[in-house]
This record gives structure tokens, C-alpha cells and sequence, in this order.
């Protein structure tokens, strides 16, 4: 137990510190790189209270595939130095207060209703989908993602799909001017079009592209 | 404090929603980091689910966390597109300059 706490609150403060940093980073950079801290102890977590497909699913996806992406699109992009602090604008706006005040309240709302939780007293379990001490976590998701779920799982899928067209779509410009090959006009050509036969006469020459 | 409950989680998650959504409020720079605070939101989502599905003995959560997992992974990819394609025609991602809509 004292393990478990102790490894809670590492871990925990881990990613809390970090997400702090994700927010006030004046480079953009480390904020991508604190981001990936986040995740990673986050997923941590997720492998120490028994969720271990999720916290690797966790490392692939986000430190893998979204982190990357986030990175890729930093350096493309020049912004990773701010000049100014990294909330303020030049403009003169309201908008620290107002932040600060609406953070806070969303924070102690949050507080306050998981500090006043508890179960219904008639909470009723499900019982096909509750744990089962024979199987691993991975094997129980396995049961039940491809019977019970395969339509949020189709879902996921065609989700998936939407955003790669719509990143595409977005992100295409038809460029002008590039020299390419046409197979299709190539494997077209006919003899009749391409090769020509004349007869030429004795001194006289041939004149072609006529 | 040495037990640790389903509140300790829940209070994690409550923590990093909050700094989340503060981030976004707060910035005024970069609509990347708006788009970071998204992801940070996401994440406390996942954890509120995993630790509800582990304390309550049953999978439906971890399996609703996968398909926020792929939402987010979609989010992330069409946000990044929309930030390039806005950054070819500007030049810029400030965030304070992005007022064409006058909201």
C-alpha cells in the first residue's frame, strides 16, 4: 500500500508539474516535450492500477503517433521562440483575469463534487462486462471490443478514416508547372500516332511536323 | 493520504482538466498550445474513465477510453492541418491576430 502511494504521488506530481509547463512554456518545443512527460507518467499510472493495454495504447498513440505529429508541425512551422511572456499580448485585453477566475472555479467545482461522491446506495453491476480474475487485462478487452463493442469499434474506425481525408483534403494544393509522366498517355499511344512512314524522293528531302 | 482511493484520481484528473482548460484561456501566443490544452483535457477524460473502471471492477470504461483515444488522435491530426493550411495563407498562428470572424 505504501508503494502504491508512493509511486501515486510521483507519478501524479510528475504529471502535474509538467502539465504546468505545457501551459506557461515560452518555447513551443518543450511544450511538446513536457506534453510527452505528461503522457508518459499518465500512462504510467494507467499500468500501475491495473489498466496495462491502455497505458501502452497510451505510449503508442500519443508519445508515438500525436506528439510526433505535434512536433513535426512545430518545426515546420517557425514559432518555437516567443518573444513576449506568453500570455500577454500586445493588445491590452482582459483576459488574464477572467482565465485565472474561470480556472479556478472549474478546479474547485471539480474538487468539491469528487469530494462529496459516493455510489447510489441500488448501483447495480453489470455483469457480463465486470472483471474476471482468470483473464488479463488485454484478454478481457479482447472479449468484449470484437462481441459487445464492435460498433463503437467500427466507429473508432471510420473516425479514423474521416480525419486522414479531411487532414488530406485540408492540407493538398495542386502544384503548377511540375514536369511528371502521364502513364496513362503513354500506354495510349497508338503506332497510327506515333510513327509515320514516307517516301522520299531522289534529292528531294523530307520535311516532317507538318 | 497513504490509501489511496478513487478520489486521489479523480482529484488528478479534476487538476489536469483544470490546467487544461486554463491553457486555453490564458494563451494569446500559439494556437499549437490551445490545441496541447485540448489534448491535456483529453487526457483527464481518459484517466476519470480508467480509474472509474478499475474501482468499479468493470471494462466498459477502459473501452470508452480507447475510442477517446482515436477522437483524440483524429482531433489532433485535422487541428494540425487546419493550423498549417491557416499558416500557408497568413503567416502567422498568433492567436490574438486570428480575429477575421470578429467573435
Amino acid at each position: 500500500m505504501i508503494a502504491h502511494a508512493l509511486f501515486f504521488y510521483f507519478f501524479s506530481i510528475i504529471a502535474i508539474v509538467s502539465a504546468i509547463f505545457v501551459i506557461v512554456s515560452r518555447n513551443t518545443v518543450h511544450a511538446v516535450f513536457f506534453l510527452i512527460l505528461d503522457f508518459i507518467s499518465i500512462a504510467c499510472l494507467f499500468i500501475m492500477i491495473g489498466a496495462e493495454f491502455l497505458g501502452m495504447m497510451m505510449l503508442i498513440v500519443y508519445v508515438g503517433a500525436v506528439a510526433v505529429l505535434f512536433l513535426f508541425v512545430v518545426m515546420l512551422m517557425n514559432v518555437t521562440e516567443q518573444k513576449l511572456s506568453w500570455f500577454r499580448g500586445t493588445k491590452k485585453t482582459g483576459h488574464i483575469p477572467v482565465g485565472l477566475i474561470i480556472g479556478t472555479v472549474i478546479l474547485l467545482e471539480l474538487i468539491v463534487i469528487v469530494g462529496g461522491w459516493r455510489y447510489r446506495d441500488s448501483f447495480s453491476e453489470t455483469e457480463f462486462l465486470s472483471f474476471n480474475s482468470e483473464f488479463t487485462n488485454t484478454h478481457m478487452i479482447g472479449n468484449v471490443m470484437y462481441t459487445d463493442f464492435i460498433h463503437l469499434f467500427q466507429i473508432s474506425g471510420i473516425i479514423l478514416l474521416l480525419a486522414m481525408i479531411g487532414a488530406i483534403v485540408l492540407t493538398y494544393r495542386k502544384r503548377e508547372g511540375v514536369k511528371s509522366q502521364s502513364y496513362i498517355k503513354q500506354i495510349s499511344r497508338e503506332r497510327e500516332d506515333s510513327v509515320q512512314l514516307k517516301d522520299v524522293e531522289f534529292d528531294k528531302g523530307v520535311k516532317l511536323d507538318d | 493520504m497513504i490509501e489511496i482511493g478513487l478520489g486521489h484520481y479523480l482529484t488528478l484528473g479534476a487538476i489536469i482538466f483544470s490546467l487544461g482548460t486554463l491553457g486555453i484561456f490564458l494563451n494569446r501566443k500559439n494556437v499549437i498550445v490551445i490545441l496541447m490544452s485540448v489534448e491535456l483535457i483529453l487526457l483527464a477524460v481518459n484517466i476519470n474513465l480508467v480509474s472509474f473502471s478499475i474501482y468499479l471492477q468493470d471494462i466498459t470504461g477502459q473501452i470508452f477510453t480507447m475510442l477517446i483515444l482515436t477522437v483524440a488522435a483524429a482531433e489532433a491530426a485535422i487541428g494540425l492541418a487546419i493550423i498549417v493550411s491557416y499558416y500557408r495563407n497568413k503567416g502567422s498562428i498568433r492567436v490574438e491576430e486570428i480575429d477575421e470572424m470578429k467573435g
